[in-house]
C-alpha cells in the first residue's frame, strides 16, 4: 500500500510501495541485459567487412545517381497520373466497403455477436496482410496492371478504415443515441441520426489519412507488377540506371508532399 | 392516463432497484418524483418507454400494455412518450431544427430521415413549437452553440414534436443554473395545461417540485413512501425520503417566491 504510517504515526504517501519499487529495478535490468544480448548476437551475424565499406558504397552510389537524368522525367508523367489513380480509386473502394464493416463491427451498433466477430475477422485479415503481398496475390490472379493495383490499396484500406471507424462508433455519446431511440425511431434512423454525425469528423479524417498513405504504398506496387510509377523504378534499378532512379526517387518525394499537404488541409477543413 | 402496477426491475441477481410500484398519473396532472439517488426514479422513468426493461408488472398508457411490446410495436408505443432528459441529449453537429425534427422520426421513412424531407406540416409544427418556447431564431444554428437553457428548450420541443401522450423528465433541470432551471419548470408546467398532457419529472430539488408540480411522489429503495399533495409533503416526508442520507437544509427552507402564482408552499 502506498499509504502507510511513520513512527509518529504520520500518514506517508508514495507512488509505489518498496516491493514494487524492487520489481521495477528487476524489470529494467532485464530489459538491458535483453538489450546487450541481441546487440551482441546482431553484431556476431554482421560482416564487418562490408560494413566497414559502407561509406565508400554509399558516395559510389549517389555519384551514380547525379546528376538525374532530367530528360527521363517526361516518361514519368503517365505512371505518376496511374499510381495517384490507383491511390485515389483504391482509397475510396476501401472505404466504400470498410464503413459497413465498422458499423457491423462495433460494439455498439452491431446486430448479432456473431456479426461482430465476422467483421473483425474481416478487418484483421485485411489489416495482416501489407498492400504489396496483396499486390503480389492479385497480379498472379488478375495479371499485371492498375487494376490489380487498385484491388491492393481497397483491400488493404478496409482493415485500416474499419479498424479505425469502428473504434470511433464505439466511443460515441451513448445518450444522444438514447434520446433518438425514445423518439420511436428505427434501428437504422438512430444509425443515421445519433450515431453518424458524432463519427463523420473521424471517418473523414480517417479517409484523408488512408489516402494519404495509399499515396505512398502506391508508389511501390509497381515492383511485383500491379502498375504505376513502381513499374519504372524496378526497370530503372534492374538496368542499374541510377540516373532515373534519382529521378523517380524526387517525383516521389515531391508528390508525397503535395498529398501531404492536401491531406492536412482537408482534415482542417472538415474538423 | 398511465397506470403503473406492481413494476419491478433487478439488474443481473442484485436487489432489485424498483420494488412493485404503483402509480396511476391522470389527466394533465404535473407529478414530481424526488428521492435521493439511487432510490430508482431515473429506472422507473426509463421502464415507461422500455430503454429499460421491467423484469414484471405493467405499464399502460390510455389503456395500452406497454410492457409486453416489441419491435414495430414498440416504436410506435414510443412515438407517443415523450422525454427529457437532464443532459439534454442533442446531437451537437447538427442543427436546432434537425434535433427539433428528430422528434418525428417514429412517423417518417428512413429515406425521409437521411434527407431531412419531413412533411410540410412537421416544420410547420416545429417552428409553431420552436415559436412556443422562444428558439425559433436559433432554427440554423449548431446545438452545440446554444447555452444550457437553450439546449434544454430544444430537448423539450424534441419531445413535443412527438404529439406525446405523456411527456417524461428525467432530471430536466440538474444541470441548469437556478434561475434557468425555474424556467424550465415554469415552461413545463404550462406545457402540460396547454396541451392537456400528464407530465412526470424526477428532480432533486424539493423545493422547485413544491412549486411547480401539483403531485408528489417520493421513491425510497425502489419503494414509493410518499404520495401526495406539495402542501402534505412536510419536514417528516423529506426524512423518510431522504432520511439518513444528508439532505442540504436550503432546500426546503429556501424556496423560490413567484409573484402573481397562486401555489403555496410550506416553510418546512
Amino acid at each position: 500500500m502506498p499509504v502507510s504510517t511513520n513512527e509518529q504515526g504520520e500518514p506517508i504517501w508514495r507512488l509505489r510501495t518498496s516491493r514494487a519499487q524492487w520489481l521495477g529495478y528487476l524489470a529494467w535490468l532485464a530489459g538491458i541485459s535483453l538489450f546487450l544480448l541481441c546487440w551482441k548476437l546482431i553484431s556476431d551475424n554482421t560482416m564487418w567487412v562490408f560494413v566497414e565499406d559502407a561509406g565508400r558504397q554509399g558516395s559510389d552510389l549517389i555519384s551514380r545517381m547525379l546528376p538525374p537524368q532530367w530528360s527521363y522525367a517526361h516518361r514519368l508523367w503517365q505512371p505518376m497520373w496511374d499510381t495517384l489513380n490507383i491511390a485515389t480509386l483504391g482509397t475510396l473502394l476501401g472505404i466504400a466497403m470498410a464503413f459497413p464493416v465498422a458499423f457491423l463491427a462495433a460494439r455498439n451498433t452491431s446486430p448479432h455477436p456473431l456479426v461482430r466477430s465476422a467483421a473483425l475477422v474481416v478487418i484483421v485479415s485485411s489489416r495482416s496482410i501489407n498492400s504489396l503481398i496483396w499486390a503480389m496475390l492479385l497480379v498472379t490472379i488478375l495479371g499485371p496492371g492498375v487494376l490489380a493495383g487498385i484491388i491492393a490499396i481497397a483491400l488493404r484500406s478496409i482493415g485500416f478504415v474499419g479498424k479505425l471507424l469502428y473504434e470511433a462508433i464505439e466511443e460515441i455519446h451513448p445518450t444522444p443515441v438514447e434520446a433518438i431511440n425514445a423518439t420511436g425511431a428505427s434501428r437504422m434512423q438512430v444509425m443515421s441520426y445519433a450515431v453518424l454525425p458524432q463519427v463523420m469528423p473521424a471517418f473523414a479524417g480517417i479517409s484523408v489519412y488512408r489516402w494519404d498513405i495509399n499515396i505512398r504504398e502506391s508508389t511501390v506496387l509497381g515492383l511485383v507488377g500491379a502498375g504505376g510509377i513502381g513499374l519504372q523504378l524496378n526497370a530503372a534499378i534492374n538496368s542499374l540506371a541510377w540516373n532515373q532512379v534519382s529521378v523517380i526517387f524526387l517525383m516521389i518525394f515531391v508528390t508525397v508532399l503535395a498529398s501531404e499537404w492536401v491531406s492536412a488541409r482537408v482534415r482542417r477543413a472538415i474538423i | 392516463m398511465l397506470e403503473i402496477s406492481n413494476l419491478v426491475k433487478r439488474y443481473g441477481h442484485d436487489e432489485a432497484v424498483l420494488k412493485g410500484l404503483d402509480l396511476t398519473v391522470e389527466g394533465n396532472s404535473v407529478v414530481a418524483i424526488v428521492g435521493a439517488s439511487g432510490a430508482g426514479k431515473s429506472t422507473m422513468l426509463r421502464c415507461i418507454n422500455r430503454l429499460v426493461e421491467p423484469t414484471s408488472g405493467s405499464i399502460k398508457l390510455n389503456g395500452n400494455e406497454l410492457v409486453k411490446l416489441r419491435g414495430a410495436a414498440l416504436r410506435r408505443a414510443r412515438r407517443k412518450i415523450g422525454m427529457v432528459f437532464q443532459g439534454f441529449n442533442l446531437i451537437d453537429r447538427l442543427t436546432v431544427m434537425e434535433n427539433v425534427l428528430a422528434g418525428r422520426l417514429g412517423y417518417v421513412s428512413l429515406y425521409q430521415a437521411i434527407s431531412r424531407r419531413y412533411p410540410q406540416a412537421d416544420i410547420e409544427r416545429a417552428f409553431h413549437l420552436m415559436e412556443r418556447v422562444g428558439i425559433a431564431h436559433y432554427a440554423n444554428k449548431r446545438a452545440d452553440e446554444l447555452s444550457g437553457g437553450e439546449r434544454q428548450r430544444v430537448g423539450v420541443v424534441r419531445a413535443l414534436m412527438q404529439e406525446p401522450e405523456v411527456l417524461l423528465a428525467d432530471e430536466p433541470t440538474a444541470s441548469l443554473d437556478p434561475r434557468t432551471s425555474e424556467q424550465i419548470m415554469i415552461l413545463l408546467q404550462s406545457l402540460a395545461s396547454e396541451l392537456e398532457l400528464p407530465v412526470l419529472i424526477n428532480i432533486h430539488n424539493v423545493a422547485q417540485a413544491k412549486t411547480y408540480t401539483e403531485r408528489i411522489v417520493g421513491l425510497r429503495h425502489g419503494k414509493m413512501i410518499f404520495d401526495g399533495a406539495p402542501a402534505d409533503f412536510n419536514k417528516e416526508a423529506l426524512d423518510a425520503i431522504y432520511g439518513g442520507i444528508e439532505a442540504p437544509d436550503d432546500e426546503i427552507t429556501e424556496a423560490p417566491t413567484r409573484v402573481g402564482e397562486g401555489v403555496s408552499h410550506d416553510q418546512a
